[in-house]
């Protein structure tokens, strides 16, 4: 018996030509990566930048980001409690304390360590300075502090200085510090390590030194008082020194009326006589004086 | 030679390099039956390293992986031609876009195949003085241009056109020329020709499918390639490819395909036999051909019987039952027409001739049992059943007899043989000066 519904056509599976377009252009990787990738990143892109653009809703977001970063920073394991400053003298440690400008306390999120390191750092006395966040709250500033060994004029002004050079601080009048010898003359501070030797050579006439004198930044002048200077030579200073340093101990060479020793030329050594000698050996008289 | 299609031919050839360059490479059977798509997937360095293509006419099989299979029953295709241009669309639509979802990738150059168009088989040959001592593809060309090419009618065109074997002086038997030293060269080539409605036909489907035609071959060359195996391309073998609609008859010898034929007969003939015999639907007479088809009958045969519907039955119940028997007798004596038609072709090419006379059947008329036998009697020669050969991710359901055409495009596309159209031809009369300007720079510097 033939059935009573007819069966149904077999559907032909030929796909029709606007879905086999689609088909291949879905399956073209720039396609697919368009509408996967770009078109969803750029819709994206689009409601948030329009979003954006209302002023109400940038200011919640400030709002939110500041909340948030108030909110971390307040947490107890940021807290800085203490300031330590480790080495230096006690006026130094005072002065660091005052240099770092921290108020305590502070979150650690909230300062900037390198600035405090640069603040310290630029002080005068200061040779070097670490700072470092320790646990248990404490920001600790270890300096190295410098070491003033001789005074420098520069004009009028005075100033202590270091081994190497660098000006430490101010000094008000040559009297506070009587201990450390004077320099002056351009280019007086790249030399003082030479400076401090001769001064350590001067021992004889220790008392009688007010300084030394750089002289067109090649070499020294040890100024005695009296107006006396010993003019050493650019090289070999040292043994130079050590010559009039034997003179005087064995003849008391500069207790004598001599303005000058000059040994600038190692041949040939000269004095300069004061005027009273001058005169005197005008005069053939021996007084206290005598040239070589 | 039609000049234009000497230029398409070329244009083609220039879209599959750069199909293979991509690595995504459309290969198209359509058959009487079935339509069927592959994907394939090159793999540009393997196909550098493999060696040149004279001398391993399958060896581009190694450097290819399919990725992407589909077959459907076509439509609006009579005797291997399009005969319903909308039909055939959408038969090829169907199976590229189900190959193209299975790879997951897009396909823009096929390759295409097909049997009909009526192939004709010429050989020709030319002589050309070699020009520098040395053979350079100017010679071949030269030569290749020098062949007097016969009257092949009016609305033929050229589908193959391949030298298949060089003489230089008189040593013969060279397949590749190239470098050696010589005064004069003479070429054989083996012309196909097939009407020129035909490839209009598969190039305009192709063009409404949006797809990018990078080749055409006829399905007879495309099938030996696959069915035989490199040995028997070099000894010589005929290939018969048995089609629903069409059989077509190739020979091969020294690897190169030098005879190609059709025959207006198939497994739907078949069919159709047995539904004439037996008044049943032609569904039916499908089913009982596939199922129980055989070529020789034996007296266990008298007692199987097979239930048939009858054409036009009012109820369901209303059968007619045939012994096999009576099914063989119906399918024999069309299978034995078609291998005399092969048989006639075989020997109109001068196969006895050959050195050695092997023949593969395969196609999907040859699926059905004890065809070789039969064969081995009609023509009187050794015959096996050839399957394609194996490519890799080529699926088990593509690995039939009848996909051998398939199989054998995917090799032919992904390395060609050497057509007339890869060599430089002089031009007879030179409407380009500059391009010959070139030439001459090119020869002499």
């Amino acid at each position: 018996m033939r059935p009573l519904r007819r069966r149904r056509a077999r559907r032909d599976p030929a796909p029709s030509r606007l879905r086999y377009r689609l088909t291949r252009l879905w399956l073209s990787p720039w396609a697919r990566r368009g509408l996967t990738v770009v078109l969803p990143a750029a819709l994206l892109i689009a409601l948030a930048a329009g979003q954006l653009r209302r002023p109400e809703i940038r200011a919640a977001i400030a709002a939110a980001a500041a909340d948030l970063r108030a909110t971390i920073e307040a947490r107890p394991e940021f807290r800085l409690t203490r300031l330590e400053v480790v080495g230096g003298s006690a006026a130094l440690r005072a002065e660091v304390t005052e240099a770092a400008g921290v108020g305590l306390p502070v979150s650690s999120l909230a300062i900037d360590i390198d600035a405090i390191r640069r603040r310290v750092a630029a002080l005068g006395a200061v040779a070097d300075a670490r700072v470092s966040v320790s646990a248990g709250g404490t920001l600790t500033i270890s300096v190295t502090e410098r070491v003033p060994v001789a005074i420098l004029r520069r004009g009028g002004a005075l100033g202590l200085i270091d081994a190497e050079g660098h000006l430490i601080a101010r000094l008000a009048a040559r009297a506070a510090r009587p201990d450390l010898p004077l320099l002056a003359g351009a280019g007086a501070e790249a030399a003082v390590a030479e400076a401090l030797e001769l001064v350590a050579r001067a021992g004889p006439v220790a008392g009688r030194l007010r300084g030394l004198v750089r002289v067109g930044e090649r070499r020294w002048d040890l100024v005695l008082d009296r107006g006396q200077r010993i003019m050493l030579p650019e090289r070999g200073a040292a043994e130079a020194l050590d010559r009039v340093m034997a003179l005087q101990r064995s003849q008391g060479v500069l207790d004598r009326d001599v303005t000058r020793v000059d040994l600038r030329d190692p041949a040939r050594p000269v004095l300069r006589l004061g005027p009273r000698a001058l005169r005197a050996r005008r005069d053939g008289m021996h007084p206290d004086g005598e040239d070589t | 030679m039609s000049l234009r299609l000497f230029e398409s031919q070329r244009f083609m050839r220039d879209r599959l390099r750069a199909a293979l360059r991509r690595g995504t490479l459309g290969v198209l059977d359509i058959g009487s039956s079935k339509i069927a798509c592959l994907v394939l997937k090159v793999d540009p360095e393997r196909l550098a390293a493999l060696p040149p293509p004279g001398r391993r006419a399958q060896a581009g099989l190694d450097a290819i992986r399919v990725a992407g299979f589909a077959n459907t029953q076509s439509r609006g295709v009579a005797m291997g031609e399009i005969a319903a241009m909308d039909e055939a669309e959408r038969g090829i639509r169907t199976v590229l876009a189900r190959a193209q979802r299975h790879a997951g990738e897009r396909v823009d150059q096929v390759v295409v195949c097909f049997s009909g168009g009526e192939p004709r088989s010429y050989g020709v040959s030319g002589e050309a003085e070699v020009a520098q001592g040395e053979v350079a593809a100017a010679d071949i060309g030269a030569a290749l241009a020098a062949c007097e090419l016969p009257d092949f009618g009016q609305g033929r065109d050229v589908i193959h056109a391949q030298p298949v074997n060089f003489t230089l002086d008189h040593r013969t038997g060279l397949s590749d020329p190239r470098g050696q030293v010589g005064a004069r060269l003479a070429v054989d080539m083996h012309m196909l020709t097939i009407s020129h409605a035909a490839i209009r036909n598969v190039a305009q489907v192709v063009r409404r499918c949006d797809l990018e035609l990078a080749g055409i071959a006829t399905s007879a060359y495309a099938s030996g390639l696959a069915a035989l195996v490199e040995d028997e391309m070099e000894l010589g073998a005929a290939c018969i490819d048995i089609g629903a609609e069409t059989t077509s008859v190739s020979i091969f010898l020294r690897r190169h395909m030098i005879f190609a034929d059709m025959i207006r007969l198939g497994g739907a003939h078949v069919t159709q036999d047995i539904a004439h015999a037996f008044a049943a639907p032609l569904e039916d007479a499908e089913r009982v051909k596939t199922k129980h088809g055989e070529c020789h009958a034996t007296t266990r045969d008298d007692r199987e019987l097979i239930e048939l519907r009858r054409i036009g039955a009012e109820r369901e119940v209303e059968r007619r039952v045939i012994t096999r028997t009576d099914l063989i007798g119906v399918i024999r004596p069309r299978m034995e027409e078609i291998l005399e038609e092969a048989r006639l072709s075989l020997d109109a090419a001068g196969f006895d001739c050959l050195p050695s006379q092997r023949v593969v059947l395969t196609g999907g008329g040859s699926l059905i049992p004890g065809l070789e036998t039969l064969a081995a009697g009609v023509l009187d020669r050794q015959v096996r059943t050839g399957r394609p050969l194996r490519i890799q991710g080529l699926p088990q359901a593509a690995a039939a007899a009848q996909f051998a055409a398939l199989v054998g495009l995917a090799a032919h596309a992904v390395r060609p043989q050497d057509e007339c159209w890869d060599f430089e031809l002089p031009e007879r009369e030179g409407p380009l000066r500059l391009g010959r300007a070139l030439r001459w720079l090119r020869q002499n510097w």
